[in-house]
């Protein structure tokens, strides 16, 4: 096989050849085929999560807002179908729940982070497998990560930072202040120099809007500069001026949702949908997914570098070491319960002897008890002998007195009689 | 009896044996389609746009095959097909060269550009096939050439640390050439396309069609396609793969009634009617390529570059790409052991 030039090098076309059409074969394709988008929305109960999507996509999505005594947090995904014009989009939404209401919160990021790996893990399966089907396959990861903080106006909480650090090599974090109604002007101006330099001095990566093709530079550089957007949501419509327009009515004036000077809804809408869309899903797929297929291979201790090793065996390989920690897994979960049906039976004999003992105390208390009770009653038993021995030498002894008395006076008569004679 | 502290320490053990209850990790859901009537306008629909502005900045990547005996007009075609010198015969090759012992493979790799959208366009030529006396199993060089390109592609695929974007050197179009002889395929014909149509999209092409009148064009066409039927080789647009109603009329039109394409190509420009055209010049008259009532160049153009260009590619990384992939994680099922030859030795062979 001969190659020319791994630099090939460009020839000019004599005339019109047809080409340039490529890019639209492209998206007539990807349209008949539809596209996948999943946000996901981390913060807060109460922080307005649902209705800032409604607000985005101009629609009532189902659900009822989450109460605050979550034992923990969960995940709450739906699936919708929009369309417009002649773009069918697969919109997948998933909200945290129960986030932030716990006493303890060492552990609420991990289902999040749990949640985005499962997609990753999902889409890795499915490469992975011999017979795929890719290209019908149903996106599930998220593109972009919607992190809403409290509009406190001071800087962020540390689950906020902690939360962040954790989701910043995983997905893109777009953050936002969520019902920024709530601060003034100058207060969310210091807000968001406050959080921007805490995410810089804590490392935490959000996405930044593509600045490398010069349609959009512009716009995404500026955009970039006012992260975090200040958003409001609302889809109550209400009469201003003479158009119905998207606002909260509050006694001291009405708030838009859609004025640039009330708050940044139209920049996160212009960022998200209009702009970078398709930019949030190459990221996830070249950067996020790449880095967690690496790290997941590399676990189960493959390696590029292997002489051994047959690349293509990596599907092999892969069900082998796969079967081979879910066995190992088995193993250590039979050898636990082994272990406790072990100690289990060491503390009831533990417990037979005691109970054991107990009883044989029992039975030597009784034993002694019974004893002393022979003991006295023989006492008693002596004693009463004694009593009546004594009782009865006592009537004897009486018998004799009276009769010595009646002896007695009778020999004092006969006595008296021998004297008077 | 009251078993007091023995019991506390029994409780203390188990917990260390039993791990907390942990929530299960989330599974992905099915979608549940739920049609959301919208209100007003979202702005969905600039993904579009987005999409197109990326892949304008990617580029694009095609790479085509010619395949039939030397003197078909291979090379020609090709230049014709994308108006411009980038076949091997136009690079440096002499034409003199004496026709190989054996079938080489031979790419050549161009950059062209237009309105914008930037091409790297890869032709591969098979000097040698069908011109030896013994043509015994002469399309194997070319199977293992496309055979081994899938493995090159998999090899990047299957790595840790993948590339951005994985070059593709995988074949998206064959187009086999067809001798005008008037009466039918010729065995080696039909056995290349056999073995090829299962591993690589065919386009099969009546070359040098302006031997042929009209009406013998058209009884040959039928020929060819009825052998073609009667033999099994689903030639693109496979019918299988049509993906909707639409597809499967379209291509309908096509199988049936233009393929093969009867083609004459031409490098050359005449006058004709106060027009530059491409052509060929005759005693008894020019010939332009790009007129339809002369020959069907125009046709097979615009099938391969203006409509289905990116259906070639799709359906070559989705499907020949993927039973390649498949069969060779089974197992090594039934290809031979194969060593990819590297940059190295392409030095070599020069």
């Amino acid at each position: 096989i001969v190659f020319q030039g791994e630099g090939c090098r460009t020839v000019p076309l004599s005339g019109h050849v047809g080409f340039d059409s490529l890019p639209d074969q492209l998206v007539n394709k990807s349209v008949n085929h539809g596209f996948c988008f999943n946000i996901l929305c981390v913060g807060e109960t109460g922080l307005g999560k649902s209705t800032l999507m409604d607000t985005l996509f101009n629609t009532k999505f189902e659900g009822d807002p989450a109460s605050h005594s979550q034992p923990g947090v969960q995940l709450k995904s739906s699936t919708y179908d929009l369309q417009e014009s002649n773009v069918n989009l697969k919109l997948t939404i998933v909200s945290t729940v129960g986030f932030g209401d716990q006493i303890n919160k060492e552990d609420s990021y991990k289902p999040i982070v749990e949640f985005i790996d499962a997609q990753f893990e999902a889409y890795l399966q499915e490469e992975l497998k011999i017979k795929r089907v890719l290209h019908n396959y149903h996106d599930t990861r998220i593109h972009a990560c919607l992190y809403f903080i409290a509009p406190t106006g001071h800087s962020l909480k540390s689950l906020d930072l902690v939360t962040m650090k954790k989701l910043d090599s995983k997905v893109n974090i777009i953050p936002i202040i969520a019902k920024s109604d709530a601060i003034s002007k100058s207060e969310l101006t210091k807000f968001k120099i406050k959080i921007t330099s805490e995410l810089v001095s804590n490392g935490v990566q959000i996405y930044q809007f593509p600045t490398d093709d010069e349609s959009v530079a512009e716009i995404n550089g500026t955009m970039n500069a006012h992260l975090p957007f200040a958003v409001i949501g609302s889809t109550e419509e209400l009469k201003i001026g003479n158009k119905m327009m998207k606002a909260r009515q509050y006694p001291w004036g009405t708030v838009q949702v859609e004025n640039e000077v009330h708050c940044d809804f139209v920049k996160l809408r212009e960022m998200l949908i209009r702009v970078n869309m398709e930019d949030l899903r190459e990221q996830t797929h070249t950067r996020h997914y790449e880095l967690y297929r690496r790290c997941k291979l590399e676990e189960m201790g493959f390696k590029d570098t292997d002489p051994d090793s047959k690349p293509f065996s990596l599907q092999e390989t892969y069900e082998a070491k796969r079967n081979e920690f879910l066995g190992e897994l088995q193993k250590k979960e039979e050898a636990m319960r082994q272990m406790f049906v072990q100690r289990v039976k060491e503390k009831e004999a533990e417990l037979k002897e005691a109970e054991k003992e107990l009883h044989e105390k029992f039975d030597r208390l009784k034993k002694l008890h019974q004893d002393e009770k022979k003991k006295l009653e023989d006492k008693k038993k002596s004693l009463d002998d004694e009593v009546n021995a004594f009782k009865q030498r006592k009537t004897a002894a009486e018998l004799l007195q009276s009769q010595a008395q009646q002896a007695g006076g009778s020999q004092t008569l006969k006595r008296d009689k021998e004297r008077k004679k | 009896p009251h078993a007091g502290p023995v019991e506390s320490k029994n409780e203390a053990a188990m917990s260390e044996l039993v791990p907390e209850p942990q929530q299960k990790p989330i599974v992905p859901m099915k979608p549940t389609g739920i049609n959301a009537s919208l209100l007003g306008y979202i702005g969905i629909d600039t993904i579009i746009e987005q999409m197109r502005k990326k892949t304008m900045k990617t580029g694009f990547d095609f790479n085509i095959m010619v395949v039939g005996q030397s003197g078909l007009g291979k090379s020609t075609l090709v230049n014709t097909l994308f108006k411009s010198q980038v076949s091997r015969k136009s690079s440096g090759w002499n034409r003199e060269e004496k026709i190989p012992k054996t079938v080489e493979i031979k790419a050549i790799g161009h950059v062209i550009e237009e309105g914008g959208v930037k091409m790297k366009l890869t032709v591969i030529d098979t000097p040698g096939f069908g011109d030896q006396i013994n043509n015994e199993n002469c399309w194997e060089p070319i199977e293992k050439y496309i055979n081994e390109q899938y493995e090159k592609f998999l090899k990047e695929e299957v790595n840790i640390a993948r590339k951005k974007r994985i070059p593709d050197t995988r074949v998206h179009c064959c187009l086999y050439f067809i001798s005008p002889t008037g009466h039918s395929l010729r065995p080696l014909d039909l056995e290349f396309m056999k073995h090829l149509s299962k591993v690589v999209n065919i386009i099969p092409v009546i070359a040098k069609a302006d031997t042929m009148t009209l009406e013998e064009k058209t009884e040959f066409k039928q020929r060819v396609r009825k052998e073609l039927e009667v033999n099994g080789i689903e030639f693109y647009p496979q019918k299988e793969f049509d993906e909707d109603l639409e597809d499967k009329t379209e291509n309908d039109k096509i199988r049936q009634e233009s393929m093969p394409f009867a083609v004459v190509g031409s490098d050359k420009e005449y006058q004709v009617n106060g027009k530059r055209v491409l052509g060929r010049k005759t005693p008894w008259g020019i010939i332009e390529v790009e007129n339809l009532n002369h020959c069907e160049f125009a046709l097979l153009r615009d099938f391969v570059i203006r409509t289905h260009l990116q259906d070639l590619k799709e359906v070559t990384h989705n499907i020949h790409y993927e039973t390649y992939r498949a069969k060779r994680l089974n197992g090594n099922g039934g290809l031979p052991h194969m060593t990819i030859e590297t940059e190295e030795n392409h030095e070599s062979n020069l």
